[in-house]
C-alpha cells in the first residue's frame, strides 16, 4: 500500500513539456490562470546540454541517444500485424521520441510543413475524385480545414523564424517557391537558407524535367531574428549537427530558443522536472478529469488536481495515458469501433544515392532542415487515375550533415565491409548525396495502439502495443515515389545512382522518421474520433489531447508544423470559449 | 517574496507614488517618502548584498568576500532584535553618512558607506521609512571572519579617518541638472566605484583612478571613463542607457556581478536617470592612452587564431562581430581591452550567461572550457582576441589563467593534455 | 482515503502499479515536499554536461584471448591498406573493450526485462544477452568454430582465412552458440565503424586520421563561409572535441 498525497489544485495542468506544452503555457498564462507543466526529464539548458564545445559528439548524441527516452525506462512493443506477438523495442531504432524539458523539439531538424488543403479531407476529396477506397483503409476526413488553420499555421511560422519562401501568397504563385502549397496570407518570416551544392544540383535537375523546386522550409535561422514574443535566435551556422542534436548556437527554433526564455519568468506558471504522470484521476461519473497522479524522482507518488488537464507529451505516450486512465473506448480492429489506438500511421520512405565523378560536394555543411524540394508528387497534386494508390510525398535533396558513422554512401555493389567498403567510403563521402522521399501511410484498419497483455514498464503498467505494416497503398506509392526520385538522381548526371526502395515488412530497427501519427484522433462524431477539432475529449470534457496523435490520417510532409496549428487553434477556443463557459465545445 | 508578489507590491507602490504626485502627495507626505525610498533603495541596489541566497528580502547574511575575509550583510528588516527595528532616523543616517552603528562601532566598508555619504539626508529618511515598511525577519548575523588584526573593528576609526571623504553631494553649477543628478546617482547611491575603481592595500579607493576599472573576485570591472579604446568612448548615450536599462545592446551583454545590478537596480530606474548617469559618464575625462602595440609574438596569436576559429567563431564570428544583442561583438570593443584580463579569463573558465530581462528575455550563455582548454590554451586564444580587429591590449599569460582557475572555486582542476 | 479503480480493458494479471493508494489530504507542509523546478538552475557556471575522455592503454573488458581475435576481427572489417590504417591500429578494439565496459556494454538504457521468445527480423534485438554479453559469447565461439575448421585460433590465421571466417559470419553460417548471429553481425560492423569514425575522446580514430581519410573537419562548429563555395574542397585541418595539434603551441 502506498501513500498518495494531495496537493493544492491548479487551473490548468500540462503533461509533458515540450512545443506543444511550451506554446499552451505560454497562451494560457496569458489569460492569469495558474499552470503547471510536469515534466518527466530533466531541465535542458543550451550551453549545459549540448553547448557549442561538445554538441559534435556523433556517438553520444545519435548512437547512444543521450537526449532522447531511455526504453529501459519508457517503451513500447512491437509487431507487424494483429498475428504476431508484440515484443519490445528493446533500443531506439526506428523513431526516436524524447525526455526533458523542450521533448524532441530540441533535436528535430526543424523541416516544418504546412500540409495540403487536401489532406484534411482526405476521404471525401480522393473517393470524390478516384471512387471508393478499399474497406481495409480506414482514412477520415479532419473535421478542419485547412482555411482555418491558416492563421496558427502563420503563428508558428512567426514563432520559430522559419526561414523559406512562399509559393502562393494570398492566392498568387510566387516563382521559387511551392506553387501547390495551400494560399498563405504572408511571406516566411525569414529567406530561405543559403544553399549548398548538393540541392543546387537537385534543383537544376528537377528544373529540367518541369518539376517545381524550392527551397524548404526549415526553423533553422537564416539571419538573426527576433519573434513576436521578444525572443532573440541567432544565425545557423551549418554545422551538420542539427536533427538528433541540440543545438548549440541558438539558431533552431525549440521550446527552448522561442517560447521559455518568456514562460519561464511568469509568476503564474510552474515546472516541475522529474514528475512522471501515471494516469488521468477521474471523479465518479468518469465525464470529468480531476487531475492526475505522478511519481516523483524519489519514487514518491503525487495526485495534483486541476480544473484542466491538456496532455503534452509525445503522441504515443498520449494514447498510453488514455488507455491507462480508461479514457474513451479502445480501438477494436477486428469490429473497427472504438477510437482509443485507431489510425495509427507513419512515413514511408525510400531514398536514391547520387555519386559525381569530380564534384566535391562537401556534405558536413549543412543544416538539418536545408534543402531543396518538388511537391509535385504530394497529396494531390498529380492525377492518380490508374495508379492504383492516393496520397504522396515530397522528393528532396536535403543536405542535414556528413556526420561520419552515418554518412557513408557507397555505389550499388559495394560489400558491406573489407578493403572494398573502406576504400568506397572514402572516394564517395565528398563527392555523394542522397534524395529523399517522404510519402504519407495511408491509414489501415490493421494499424493501431493499445495495451499489451505481457509487457509492463518500470512502473508496472502495461506498455502501449504498435501493431503496424506498411500495406498496397503506401507500397505503390514509395515505388512511384523512388521512380521519380531516381529520375530526379539521373537528371543531376551523376557517374551513378544506388536505388533504396522499400520493401519488406516495417522494421523497428532502422531510422525511419520520428512521424508517428493517431491513435488519438480528431472527428466530427464520438463514435469515430477520440477527440473533437479542438482536440478536445469526446468523454471527458476538462480533457485536452494534443499532438500528432489527433491526425486522423498522416500526409506526406513532417508533422510539427501541423501539430503546432492545431495547438494554437486549440489554445484560441480554450482561452475564448472553454474558459468562458467549461463543457464539451463541439 | 516571490516574483509576483513582488511585482504587485512594485505596482501598487508606484501606482501610489503616481497617485499622490498628482497633487494630493501633500497631504499624505508618508506615502510618498516610502515610494521615494524604495526608489533609493533601487538605486543603491541594498537588496543584492542584504538578501543572502535562499534567504528573505533584507535579512542579510550574505557572504561578501573581501580580500581581507568574509564579511556578511547585516539584517537591514525592521526587526527589533537583530534587524533595525529598534534604530532612530538618525542612527539609521549615520550608519549611512558616516559608517557608525548605533553602539559607536564603525562599519567595515564592504558596505559602501563612502559612497552613500554622498546621499542627502532626505533621501536617506526616505529610505529608512521604506525599510520600515518590508517584513521584519528575525535572522541573527554571522560575525565577520576576517584576518588579523582587522577583526578589532576600532580599527576602523583610524580608517574612516583616512578615507572618509567629504559628505553629502553638493551640486555644481557648472553642469546642467540632469548632469548632477547622474552625477549624484553614480556617486552615491549607485556605489558604481566600488566595483569600477581600483582599491589601495586597505581596500579604499585610488582617488587618482576613479572608474578606471578595478578587480572583483576575480572579475575585472571595465573602465567607465571616456577613453575609446578601453573606456566608455565607443558607447553613445543611448548605448550606455540601453544596457542599463535591458542589461544587452549592440555591443555587449551584462552578466558576472553586473547582471544582478541590472535585475536589482539599474533596469528599475527611470530612463530620465538613466539618461543622466550616462550623460554624467560621458563627460568623466579621458587618460593617456597612446600604446597601441602589445602583442609581438606571432606564433601565440597564430594559435590563438586556430582556437577561435575552432571554437569561438560559430558565436562571435571570425572577425569578431558577434550577433547584435545576443552573442557579443569582440571587434574594436572596450570590454576585451581592459588592462586586467579577469573577466575574460572568468568568462573562457566557467562561462557566463547574458542577464535575461523583461526587455531582453534570452539569458545568452558561453560555455565553460576549463574542461577542454587548458591554461596556455586560453590565453593564447585571449590574446589573440585582445589584439585582433582593432583590439590592443596587453598578453594573456598561462599564469594569469592558471591563478584564476585556482582561485574559482567551482573551476575544475586544471586540465592539461 | 480512497482506492483507484482498476485501470485497463486488458485481461492481464500483474501488479497493480499504484497498489491501493492512500490518499492523505494537504497538510501543513505538504506543498513544501513538492519540488517546483527552481529558476536558478536554468543556468550555473561552470555546469557543463562533458563527457571525460577515456584512459589508459590496457584492456578492461576484454581476455588477452578475446582482445587477440578482436584486434584481427576488426582488421577484417576496415583493413590497413594504402589508404591509411586498419581499425586496430585506430585504436577501434580499445574503443570496444571500452564501450563493453561501460553503460553500452551492459545495455543500461535498454528494455531487458523479459519473457525473451524468438523475434521477427523487424523487431529488432531480442536477446537477453547484452552487448557485452553478446560479444564475450559470440568471440568465444568464433573461436570454437576456427578450431573446428582450421585446428586454429581466429587470431593465427592467414588474412585470407580471416576474412572467409567474416564472410561466414556475414552469411550467418557460424554457429555461435545461442548468440543470435545476425543480431551479433550486424552489431560488429555498427560498432567497428563508430569506433573507427567517432570523436577520438572514446579511444577510436586516433589523431582523426578517419576524418583526414575522408575529408570530414570534425567538431566545428561553423561552416558559415563555405556554404556557397560550390564544388570547392575545403582545408580544414579536423579538430575534435579535445582540440588538434595546432592548439598545442604555447603561448
Amino acid at each position: 500500500m502506498s501513500t498518495v498525497t494531495k496537493l493544492p489544485s491548479v487551473d490548468v495542468l500540462l503533461v509533458g513539456f515540450g512545443w506543444t506544452a511550451a506554446m499552451l503555457g505560454q497562451e494560457l498564462t496569458e489569460t492569469g490562470l495558474k499552470v503547471l507543466a510536469l515534466e518527466r526529464g530533466a531541465w535542458r539548458d543550451t550551453s549545459t546540454d549540448f553547448a557549442v564545445t561538445f554538441a559534435q559528439d556523433e556517438l553520444r548524441y545519435y548512437w547512444r541517444g543521450a537526449l532522447y527516452e531511455q526504453p529501459s525506462q519508457s517503451t513500447l512493443t512491437f509487431r507487424n500485424n494483429p498475428n504476431q506477438t508484440a515484443l519490445p523495442m528493446r533500443h531506439l531504432g526506428s523513431f526516436l521520441p524524447a525526455t526533458g524539458v523542450g521533448g524532441a523539439g530540441i533535436h528535430w531538424n526543424g523541416q516544418c510543413w504546412r500540409f495540403l488543403p487536401s489532406d484534411f479531407v482526405a476521404r471525401s476529396h480522393n473517393e470524390q475524385r478516384y471512387g471508393r477506397l478499399a474497406a481495409e483503409y480506414s482514412v477520415q476526413d479532419w473535421d478542419i480545414s485547412y482555411e482555418e488553420l491558416e492563421p496558427y499555421y502563420d503563428k508558428f511560422e512567426y514563432l520559430c523564424g522559419i526561414s523559406g519562401q512562399a509559393g502562393n501568397l494570398q492566392g498568387r504563385i510566387q516563382k521559387g517557391g511551392n506553387p501547390f502549397e495551400g494560399t498563405r496570407q504572408r511571406e516566411y518570416p525569414n529567406p530561405p537558407l543559403d544553399m549548398t551544392y548538393g540541392p543546387e544540383l537537385f534543383r537544376g535537375a528537377a528544373e529540367r524535367l518541369g518539376l517545381h523546386p524550392f527551397a524548404c522550409p526549415a526553423a533553422n535561422m537564416s539571419r538573426a531574428y527576433v519573434n513576436p514574443l521578444g525572443v532573440e535566435l541567432a544565425p545557423c551556422t551549418y554545422c551538420g549537427f542539427c536533427e538528433k542534436y541540440g543545438c548549440g548556437n541558438y539558431s533552431k527554433s525549440s521550446p527552448q530558443t522561442t517560447i521559455l526564455p518568456v514562460l519561464m519568468r511568469k509568476s503564474n506558471f510552474e515546472l516541475r522536472t522529474h514528475a512522471n504522470v501515471m494516469k488521468v484521476l477521474k471523479d465518479s461519473t468518469g465525464k470529468r478529469a480531476t487531475g492526475v497522479l505522478y511519481v516523483d524522482a524519489q519514487g514518491r507518488e503525487w495526485e495534483q488536481p486541476a480544473d484542466l488537464v491538456i496532455l503534452c507529451a509525445y503522441a504515443q505516450h498520449n494514447v498510453h495515458l488514455l488507455l491507462l486512465s480508461d479514457i474513451g473506448k479502445p480501438y477494436d480492429p477486428v469490429s473497427g469501433k472504438g477510437v482509443i489506438g485507431k489510425n495509427y500511421a507513419y512515413q514511408i520512405v525510400s531514398s536514391v544515392d547520387v555519386f559525381f565523378k569530380d564534384k566535391i560536394l562537401n556534405p558536413f555543411v549543412g543544416a538539418g532542415a536545408l534543402g531543396v524540394a518538388i511537391d509535385d508528387f504530394n497529396g494531390d497534386n498529380f492525377d492518380h487515375k490508374g495508379l492504383n494508390f492516393i496520397g504522396g510525398g515530397y522528393i528532396a535533396l536535403w543536405n542535414t550533415n556528413g556526420r561520419p558513422i552515418e554518412t557513408h554512401l557507397v555505389p550499388e555493389g559495394t560489400p558491406k565491409w573489407g578493403a572494398k567498403w573502406k576504400r568506397a567510403v572514402i572516394d564517395n563521402y565528398l563527392s555523394s548525396c542522397s534524395i529523399s522521399t517522404h510519402g504519407g501511410v495511408l491509414a489501415h484498419r490493421e494499424n493501431y495502439l493499445d495495451l499489451d497483455p505481457t509487457y509492463t514498464d518500470v512502473y508496472g503498467r502495461p506498455m502501449l502495443r504498435m501493431t503496424f505494416d506498411f500495406h498496397d497503398n503506401e507500397r505503390r506509392l514509395s515505388n512511384y515515389l523512388t521512380d521519380r526520385a531516381a529520375e530526379i538522381g539521373r537528371a543531376m548526371q551523376p557517374r551513378e545512382i544506388k536505388i533504396n526502395g522499400r520493401d519488406g515488412a516495417y522494421s523497428i530497427i532502422p531510422y525511419q522518421t520520428t512521424h508517428n501519427t493517431g491513435g488519438a484522433i480528431m472527428g466530427n462524431h464520438p463514435e469515430n474520433s477520440a477527440v473533437n477539432r479542438y482536440l478536445q475529449s469526446w468523454d471527458v470534457s476538462n480533457l485536452f489531447v494534443m499532438g500528432a496523435c489527433a491526425f486522423p490520417q498522416n500526409a506526406g510532409y513532417n508533422p510539427t508544423g501541423t501539430v503546432a496549428a492545431l495547438t494554437y487553434h486549440a489554445a484560441d477556443v480554450i482561452k475564448n470559449r472553454y474558459l468562458k463557459r467549461p463543457g464539451p465545445l463541439a | 517574496m516571490n516574483d509576483h508578489l513582488k511585482y504587485l507590491m512594485c505596482g501598487l507602490i508606484i501606482s501610489v507614488f503616481g497617485f499622490f504626485t498628482s497633487g494630493i502627495a501633500q497631504a499624505y507626505p508618508r506615502n510618498e517618502e516610502i515610494a521615494r525610498g524604495r526608489y533609493v533603495m533601487l538605486a543603491g541596489d541594498c537588496l543584492a548584498c542584504h538578501t543572502n541566497d535562499g534567504g528573505k528580502e533584507f535579512s542579510g547574511n550574505r557572504p561578501i568576500e573581501t580580500p581581507f575575509g568574509t564579511i556578511y550583510s547585516s539584517n537591514i528588516t525592521p526587526d527589533i532584535e537583530t534587524g533595525i527595528g529598534a534604530w532612530s532616523e538618525e542612527q539609521f543616517y549615520r550608519s549611512m553618512h558616516d559608517g557608525k552603528r548605533p553602539d559607536h562601532q564603525y562599519l567595515y566598508p564592504a558596505m559602501p558607506y563612502t559612497y552613500y555619504r554622498q546621499l542627502s539626508r532626505s533621501d536617506v529618511n526616505a529610505l529608512f521609512a521604506y525599510l520600515k515598511t518590508v517584513e521584519p525577519v528575525h535572522n541573527e548575523v554571522k560575525s565577520p571572519q576576517l584576518i588579523w588584526p582587522l577583526g578589532w573593528r576600532r580599527l576602523m576609526t583610524l580608517w574612516t579617518k583616512m578615507f572618509l571623504n567629504k559628505g553629502e553631494y553638493q551640486y555644481d553649477a557648472q553642469h546642467s541638472a540632469s548632469w548632477n543628478r547622474g552625477a549624484y546617482l553614480v556617486k552615491g547611491a549607485g556605489h558604481c566605484g566600488a566595483c569600477h575603481t581600483e582599491k589601495n592595500f586597505l581596500g579604499a579607493d585610488k582617488r587618482t583612478q576613479r572608474l578606471q576599472g578595478g578587480e572583483f573576485q576575480n572579475w575585472f570591472a571595465p573602465m567607465l571613463i571616456e577613453n575609446s579604446r578601453n573606456g566608455l568612448g565607443g558607447w553613445t548615450q543611448d548605448e550606455i542607457v540601453e544596457f542599463l536599462s535591458t542589461g544587452r545592446n549592440s555591443k555587449t551583454a551584462a552578466y558576472g556581478p553586473m547582471a544582478e545590478v541590472i535585475t536589482d537596480s539599474t533596469s528599475q530606474l527611470s530612463v530620465d536617470d538613466l539618461n543622466a548617469i550616462a550623460e554624467y559618464l560621458k563627460t568623466l575625462p579621458m587618460t593617456n592612452d597612446n600604446d597601441r602595440k602589445f602583442v609581438s609574438n606571432n606564433a601565440a596569436l597564430q594559435t590563438g587564431q586556430e582556437i577561435f576559429s575552432a571554437q569561438c567563431a560559430g558565436c562571435h564570428q571570425e572577425n569578431g562581430e558577434g550577433v547584435s544583442h545576443a552573442f557579443a561583438l569582440l571587434q574594436d570593443n572596450a570590454n576585451v581591452q581592459q588592462s586586467k584580463p579577469d573577466t575574460l579569463i572568468q568568462a573562457v573558465l566557467v562561462g557566463v550567461r547574458a542577464v535575461p530581462t523583461a526587455a531582453q528575455p534570452v539569458g545568452f550563455a558561453m560555455p565553460a572550457f576549463d574542461w577542454k582548454l587548458n591554461d596556455a590554451q586560453i590565453a593564447a586564444v585571449l590574446t589573440y582576441v585582445r589584439n585582433s580587429w582593432g583590439n590592443a591590449a596587453p598578453p594573456v599569460t598561462a599564469s594569469q589563467v592558471r591563478s584564476t582557475r585556482s582561485a574559482l572555486v567551482y573551476a575544475r582542476q586544471s586540465y592539461n593534455h | 482515503m480512497m482506492s483507484t479503480k482498476k485501470s485497463g480493458n486488458h485481461n492481464f494479471n500483474r501488479r497493480e502499479f499504484l497498489g491501493a493508494m492512500v490518499v492523505t489530504s494537504s497538510a501543513t507542509g505538504i506543498a513544501s515536499a513538492v519540488q517546483a523546478f527552481d529558476k536558478k538552475e536554468m543556468w550555473q557556471p561552470d555546469r557543463a554536461d562533458v563527457v571525460t575522455p577515456v584512459r589508459g592503454d590496457k584492456y578492461i573488458f576484454f581476455t588477452d584471448d578475446e582482445a587477440a581475435l578482436m584486434e584481427k576481427l576488426v582488421d577484417c572489417i576496415i583493413p590497413p591498406d594504402e589508404l591509411g590504417p586498419g581499425a586496430h591500429q585506430m585504436g577501434v578494439t580499445f574503443f570496444l573493450d571500452r564501450q563493453l565496459a561501460g553503460d553500452y556494454g551492459h545495455a543500461y538504457s535498454w528494455y531487458m526485462q523479459g519473457p525473451w521468445p524468438e523475434g521477427l527480423p523487424s523487431q529488432g534485438y531480442q536477446t537477453r544477452l547484452t552487448p557485452a554479453m553478446l560479444y564475450r559469447s559470440a568471440i568465444a565461439a568464433i573461436d570454437k568454430y576456427c578450431v573446428n575448421t582450421y585446428k586454429n585460433k581466429f587470431s593465427t590465421l592467414s588474412i585470407s582465412e580471416q576474412n572467409d571466417v567474416v564472410s561466414a559470419l556475414e552469411n550467418q553460417q557460424v554457429d555461435l552458440d545461442g548468440v543470435p548471429r545476425k543480431t551479433f553481425f550486424d552489431r560488429l560492423l555498427q560498432n567497428v565503424t563508430e569506433g573507427y569514425f567517432s570523436d577520438p575522446i572514446y579511444g577510436g580514430n586516433r589523431n582523426m586520421t578517419a576524418w583526414k581519410m575522408i575529408g570530414f573537419p570534425g567538431a566545428r562548429y561553423n561552416y558559415r563561409a563555405y556554404v556557397t563555395k560550390h564544388g570547392e574542397k575545403i582545408s580544414l585541418a579536423p579538430v575534435g572535441i579535445m582540440g588538434g595539434p595546432s592548439w598545442k603551441a604555447k603561448a
